[in-house]
């Protein structure tokens, strides 16, 4: 008989930490719940969008009570108290997790258990906000590209930060792939032929060139430093779905996705 | 050159070979590639006149570096590196291409600049050592991180001496650690130095070139004169040659001193000293007025520009120095390469115009 609308159960509390380590680029967080699982969303200037998926069956046990739950929380704090026991990841020990909340109002609770130590945490939960459509659906992806992560990782890590903009082009010709920045050293271009063996899957139907706000991307490498694969979509507006398969230690497949709005229109002339 | 953290690199596609230099901001560093042909699998000497014609340009030294940030997953990945100077577009391009077909373009921006030359001639250093890279490195390597200068000198029984130069002004000598090491003759390949003699310099920049000598596997030699002349490490193979110039610290004492051997045969007093070692060595050239005749072919050496003319007074020479970044009050008795003046106790010498170390040590902070 617990009151509870949400109550979870997780042996391991760094599967949750690290999947929402992956989308803390802001400090609060709008979680959504329903039978299928958790979707944590972050979001930022109105042009980023992040989502953490937590299925339910990463979890050992998870009832929701109503057909969806929605609170707003401070993620800085929910991370702390997850990792409350240390991140450090010895072999052979982890931090158990019950989490509950109760309803609308009501403090999000933690209890935490590691070697027989218990900590109980109870976050305050706030007005849910409300959260950008994208509407981007898989029916009007224009381009997609999936790439194992290796080839995106130093890429991203080695970003001219002095550059306004990452531009992306994607393209059934020449060159395919494209990333470039225009920082104060000059220009850079990355170019991954569409045989690389780094690349999956190349479905382009049409050349597209847009530019994304390299701050706000920036934030999308936490999550690429964790995923194994990586999904790059665009829409005819030039909306930009990055999804990473993120796998666990346990080798469950989660995912995280960043959706962006792409900068100013760009003329032709401008390419270089 | 990263290591000796300089911010400007002088790069300079000279056919028949590409040669890349530096100098550091307070002018008391400068460092000098220089790679044949041969170093590279294709070398190409541009089209068509002008483009055929000699070419410098200077790039930042963060954007180049930046290309090459991190060493070891490009040795991991980088298969072969293009280099482009593309004059007309202004645009020097490197191009990286890496595992998987992936390919890194940088257009870097670059401005046009006149020569930059230091003067020295190794012929004309009193001392010098060669030794493996790795005995210099595994010497150093003791001297804590934050050390700013050592001193190199003889040793009792002929050995070579290194200690960590300790400021008169330091406090109290007696509660300073001194770390000295001596390395014996035999680890060197040659050793014909002054009896007695001694000078102090950077170690940082010298960190910089140990790292690239060993992971080259070449012999590093070293010459020097004396305290307040320029050290010059050198460190060749038949397609790569390196020279790095350091001013050295000024001896109060060894100054005032006749000289001991060949070069400057009356080292003269620290007033007279400005122009004249001028003269015999170590000044910037960043104007092109000294540039040889197109029909003189480029030595590989580096004294190619010939000296100023004695008459010349100080502040002509200043007025050269076009370049010269203001410099910071000087903290110590370096001697700047370029003014190669010398800051002596009690000496008339014109102090607040004096280029010094912009690398000074913490221990004064």
């Amino acid at each position: 008989g617990e009151p509870y609308v949400l109550a979870a159960s997780l042996d391991n509390a760094r599967h949750l930490s690290s999947l929402l380590r992956a989308v803390h680029f802001q400090d609060h967080a709008t979680c959504f719940a329903t039978a299928n699982g958790l979707r944590v969303t972050v979001e930022d200037a109105k042009c980023i969008q992040a989502n953490a998926f937590i299925q339910a069956e990463i979890f050992q046990d998870f009832a929701v009570q109503e057909e969806s739950v929605t609170f707003r929380i401070n993620l800085s704090v929910l991370l702390d108290c997850l990792t409350i026991f240390g991140t450090s990841s010895l072999p052979g020990t982890s931090t158990a997790l019950r989490m509950c909340y109760r309803g609308y109002g009501y403090p999000l609770m933690l209890f935490l258990e590691e070697g027989g130590v218990v900590t109980v945490c109870k976050i305050n939960t706030q007005e849910p906000d409300q959260l950008l459509d994208f509407d981007f659906c898989s029916t009007k992806v224009v381009n997609k590209i999936i790439l194992q992560s290796d080839g995106l990782r130093e890429a991203f890590a080695e970003l001219d930060m002095t550059s306004e903009v990452l531009q992306i082009t994607m393209s059934p010709d020449k060159p395919y792939f494209r990333l470039s920045t225009f920082g104060n050293a000059g220009s850079a271009h990355l170019d991954y032929p569409r045989d690389s063996d780094l690349m999956e899957t190349f479905h382009c139907n049409q050349t597209q060139t847009n530019r994304y706000k390299i701050s706000l991307l920036k934030p999308s490498t936490k999550a690429l430093a964790l995923s194994c694969k990586v999904s790059i979509r665009t829409d005819a507006q030039g909306f930009l779905s990055l999804q990473y398969m993120i796998r666990n230690e346990d080798g469950q497949i989660c995912f995280v996705e960043y959706y962006c709005c792409p900068d100013e229109d760009i003329t032709e002339a401008e390419f270089m | 050159m990263a290591e000796g953290g300089v911010r400007q690199c002088q790069h300079c596609a000279v056919p028949p070979q590409l040669s890349l230099r530096t100098v550091n901001s307070s002018r008391s560093a400068f460092a000098s590639f220089l790679f044949a042909p041969l170093f590279f699998q294709l070398y190409e000497a541009g089209g068509p006149p002008p483009d055929r014609e000699l070419f410098r340009c200077k790039v930042l030294m963060k954007s180049f570096l930046g290309v090459f940030r991190s060493l070891p997953s490009l040795e991991k990945t980088v298969g072969k590196c293009l280099i482009l100077l593309k004059p007309r577009a202004s645009r020097l391009v490197v191009q990286l291409h890496c595992k998987y077909g992936v390919t890194k373009t940088h257009n870097l921006a670059f401005q046009e600049c006149e020569r930059l030359q230091a003067i020295f001639d190794t012929q004309r250093c009193t001392s010098s050592l060669c030794a493996p890279a790795r005995v210099l490195a595994e010497a150093v390597v003791h001297f804590p991180p934050t050390l700013a200068e050592v001193t190199l000198g003889t040793g009792p029984g002929g050995k070579i001496s290194l200690r960590n130069y300790v400021e008169d002004e330091a406090g109290e000598p007696s509660k300073t650690m001194v770390t000295e090491l001596w390395l014996a003759k035999d680890e060197f390949e040659t050793v014909a130095i002054t009896p007695g003699s001694h000078i102090t310099f950077c170690l940082k920049e010298f960190r910089g070139l140990l790292t690239f000598a060993e992971a080259s596997n070449l012999p590093l030699t070293i010459h020097y004169d004396a305290p307040g002349r320029p050290v010059i490490f050198t460190l060749a193979d038949a397609v790569l040659e390196v020279h790095l110039v350091l001013a050295t610290l000024s001896d109060p004492e060894s100054s005032l001193q006749p000289p001991t051997a060949n070069g400057v045969s009356h080292l003269p007093t620290p007033s007279e000293d400005f122009t004249d070692d001028l003269e015999s060595y170590m000044i910037a050239m960043e104007t092109s007025a000294y540039e040889e005749g197109s029909g003189v072919p480029p030595s590989p050496t580096f004294p190619l520009c010939t000296p100023h003319p004695a008459e010349s007074d100080p502040e002509e020479e200043e007025e050269e120095e076009e370049g010269a970044v203001p410099g910071t009050p000087p903290h110590k008795k370096f001697r700047s390469l370029f003014f190669g003046s010398v800051l002596t106790p009690g000496g008339p010498s014109p102090a607040p115009t004096q280029e010094v170390l912009a690398e000074d040590s913490e221990e004064e902070s």
